[in-house]
């Protein structure tokens, strides 16, 4: 066991901070957004940003190596440099485009999404069809060359905002359940399209409802063939999957709670003076250390290309586990305090480790559920991972329908 | 980075496993732990012979010079097969000895102890809960040699071993030879046959104090055992979930097998989240021992709270998996159910130790 980086990395680490000093924060004070861009554009120059991504489509282009990805990340971080804008468009589409997609679609949006030029949504789930996404019946037909769309998404994060949706649109109607969709990209920006905000227990509006009156889309705008969108979409998911449950969060986000824990007040003492809170957050802490620590087994595993077994199927159960905990010690921290309306800015602790606003920390309470729900609940990730993980029998019910 | 185990310690983690697989088979362990000898001479010496006794010890004295984490991967292997073996609190003694001891001490005393000549063990627990070197209340002798009296409880292996080591006050540290005058053993029922327990009294036994023996070696020796409780404390949780898994595929109700009802699944899989995880918990504790000293401290307590009460939880969920058989003498899982009673106390409980994990984060 060797936790060092080793010589290489360190001196690349040296040309990553130096590259830094060199360009972050930007000298001059021009606009933030124009300075950010250019930022992006040169560090993906200089290989540090999109590095999985060829040149051509605007990307770095470098051999995937995850653990000069983990310098880029820690020194950036350090620094408070933008990385790659997060978001659904760079984590699931580009990837899938990548492998799946034609090479003029890779020309047409690769660059422009990493870019942040175009924003997407993830068009799959229907008021009917959740967990059970297969069943969904939104329908495409070709008419004269092109995909005639009627039906109805919802939870359909940021579509209001989004200039393109990445669908999952049922077009072979005799076919099978998984054999009939299709992966359709759609332009948002059409008649036909209704997009109405749903409000989140939160208050705010991420999320909304997506309605088709006859939308329509070119012929050629299908990722894969056609009936062949559910085996796109488990690329995408593989995608989703590897970017969530990073350990970087929950080590932030626990940071967090113990800030808390030293600025409110139990029975006129510092919370963390109070003996159930103290152990409450060293018993979370063992679950913390174990994620922090199996995020080094995993990219150890990762590395020499072998399989860390069972426990890649955790990630998102593990964090939604944890998300939880830090929520309920919170309130447990807040006391009184917990009647407070959530203030809608999210998950605390991500960027700014902050804990001294009560309405963040409701709102943490609130979102925790919402990462427990999303991407697949914790209920069908515990499916997967005694069928999958245990060789456990499939579900009588699903079995039935598939 | 490299955080995984080398391919020799993967080697000597298949070799002990297979060993005991061979020689401790399930019904040879259910006669131990029904017999009244309590641990298997043929076993051990076998274990001894691969150089469990003494891995972590230098060279000169027969040891192996191998790290904690070596020491670690092996406890892990026993807890996954409750092997009845005086592993813990031989490990524990020696470390105090190769620590706290001038070096005539250690090389008069390490060598018997690293062949498995002579068995050692730590008696370190008094009357409630009191586990911590700082809490330690017999009176050390002023000199290296004197007399001391008191009582301590929870000696692992107390009625086999041929040496104490004894917890002194101030952390000082004494061996003590079981047939001095005023050595009194008595056997101790405990739940984990597996690991039996005696509680020694000393009454002016004449002891040894380890010259170098302070609240630091003695802590050291405290962390090294945390830390392979929590080893111990994941093997056996592991095999818990297993034996689990397997029964689920077998057990039929219903007309088709128990594996196929969500609610079990669900059971199981909270069973797998709760543990796989701290595997990696625990690999970081031992390795911070030996390399990343300024975590070492924390990190020990916490993986040792942390595994021991996944283990319990396992362990009641991995009975009632079981359904009726899991509640008998006669099935399986009550072996490691007791194995996991007995590591969450041995050293302090996880309350103890996340206390101190608080105090000592500073909070
Ligand atoms: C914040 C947020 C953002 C989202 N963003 C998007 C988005 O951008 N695009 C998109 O397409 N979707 C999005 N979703 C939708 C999300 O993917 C679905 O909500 C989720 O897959 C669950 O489906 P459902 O809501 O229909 O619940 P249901 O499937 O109706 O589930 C209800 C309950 O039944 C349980 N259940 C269902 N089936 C089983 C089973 N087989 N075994 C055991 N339990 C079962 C579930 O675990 C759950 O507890 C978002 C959701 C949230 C909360």
């Amino acid at each position: 066991m060797d936790l060092s980086y080793g010589e290489e990395l360190e001196s690349f680490r040296k040309e990553v901070q130096a590259f830094l000093a060199d360009n972050w924060p930007p000298k001059d004070d021009g606009n933030r957004d124009d300075q950010t861009r250019a930022f992006r554009r040169k560090a993906t120059e200089a290989g540090y940003l999109n590095r999985h991504i060829p040149k051509q489509y605007g990307g770095a282009e470098q051999p995937p190596d995850s653990m000069k990805g983990a310098v880029i990340s820690e020194e950036f971080t350090k620094a408070r440099a933008p990385m790659e804008p997060r978001g659904i468009g760079t984590m699931m589409l580009v990837p899938t485009l990548l492998e799946r997609g034609e090479d003029w679609m890779k020309e047409k949006w690769v660059q422009a999404t990493i870019e942040g030029d175009v924003t997407w949504c993830q068009g799959y789930s229907e008021p009917g069809s959740g967990s059970d996404l297969a069943s969904l019946k939104t329908k495409g037909e070709l008419v004269d060359g092109e995909w005639v769309i009627n039906g109805q998404k919802i939870w359909t994060s940021s579509a209001m905002e989004a200039d393109f949706m990445f669908c999952l649109v049922r077009t072979e109607p005799d076919a099978a359940k998984h054999a009939g969709i299709s992966y359709l990209l759609i332009d948002m920006k059409q008649p036909g399209i209704d997009v109405r905000p749903l409000k989140q227990m939160t208050g705010s509006s991420e999320f909304n409802e997506v309605f088709f009156n006859d939308v329509k889309t070119p012929e050629d705008w299908i990722v894969g063939n056609r009936g062949e969108g559910w085996l796109v979409s488990r690329t995408t998911l593989k995608h989703e999957r590897n970017g969530i449950g990073a350990a970087g969060q929950v080590v932030n986000l626990f940071n967090g709670l113990v800030k808390l824990a030293k600025e409110k007040k139990i029975d006129g003492k510092p919370a963390i003076e109070d003996a159930s809170i103290r152990r409450g957050l060293a018993e979370l802490e063992g679950y913390v250390k174990s994620h922090q620590y199996s995020g080094f087994l995993q990219m150890t595993k990762d590395l020499k290309g072998e399989s860390a077994g069972v426990i890649q199927l955790m990630n998102k159960v593990n964090s939604t586990n944890m998300g939880n905990m830090v929520a309920k010690l919170a309130m447990e921290i807040l006391g009184d305090d917990g009647v407070a309306a959530p203030d809608g800015r999210g998950i605390v602790g991500l960027a700014s480790g902050a804990g001294d606003v009560d309405g963040l920390w409701t709102s943490q309470y609130m979102s925790s559920l919402g990462v427990a729900i999303a991407g697949g609940t914790a209920n069908i990730q515990k499916n997967v991972i005694a069928e999958r993980g245990f060789g456990l029998p499939r579900d009588a019910a699903a079995q039935r329908s598939k | 980075m490299d955080f995984d185990l080398s391919e020799e310690q993967q080697l000597l983690q298949e070799t002990v496993g297979q060993f005991i697989e061979n020689e401790c088979p399930m019904a040879r362990l259910r006669e131990l732990f029904d017999d009244d000898s309590g641990y298997d001479p043929v076993l051990w010496k076998g274990l001894v012979e691969m150089g469990l006794a003494g891995i972590h010890l230098p060279a000169d004295f027969g040891g192996s010079e191998l790290e904690i984490l070596d020491l670690a991967v092996v406890a892990e292997t026993l807890g996954e097969h409750a092997a009845p073996v005086p592993f813990l609190g031989h490990a524990l003694a020696t470390e105090s000895i190769n620590r706290a001891g001038n070096d005539e001490q250690r090389a008069r005393m390490l060598p018997s102890l690293a062949s498995g000549e002579h068995l050692a063990s730590v008696a370190f627990a008094e009357d409630g809960g009191v586990w911590l070197p700082e809490q330690w209340t017999l009176a050390a002798p002023s000199g290296t040699t004197g007399a001391i009296s008191g009582t301590k409880e929870i000696v692992e292996f107390g009625e086999q071993a041929d040496y104490f080591v004894v917890g002194l006050a101030g952390g000082r540290m004494a061996v003590v030879d079981r047939n001095a005058a005023g050595v009194e053993i008595q056997r101790y029922e405990g739940a984990d046959r597996t690991r039996r327990l005696a509680i020694v009294t000393f009454e002016n036994a004449e002891c040894e104090v380890l010259e170098n023996s302070d609240l630091e070696t003695a802590g050291r020796v405290r962390d090294v055992g945390l830390v392979l409780i929590a080893a111990d404390a994941f093997g056996g949780a592991r095999k818990l979930v297993d034996m689990s898994v397997e029964y689920a595929k077998s057990r039929e109700q219903f007309g088709v097998t128990i594996g196929h009802f969500q609610a079990l699944k669900h059971q199981l899989a909270d069973m797998a989240i709760d543990i796989e995880p701290a595997r990696a918990l625990y690999w970081f504790a031992a390795h911070a021992l030996d390399h990343v000293p300024d975590e070492a401290v924390r990190t020990a307590a916490i993986a040792k709270s942390h595994l021991c009460d996944r283990y319990s939880r396992i362990a009641r969920d991995a009975t009632e998996a079981h359904g009726g058989i899991g509640y008998t003498w006669e099935g399986d899982t009550q072996i490691w159910f007791k194995r996991a009673m007995q590591n969450r106390v041995f050293l302090g409980t996880p309350r103890l130790h996340r206390d101190r994990a608080a105090d000592l984060a500073g909070w």
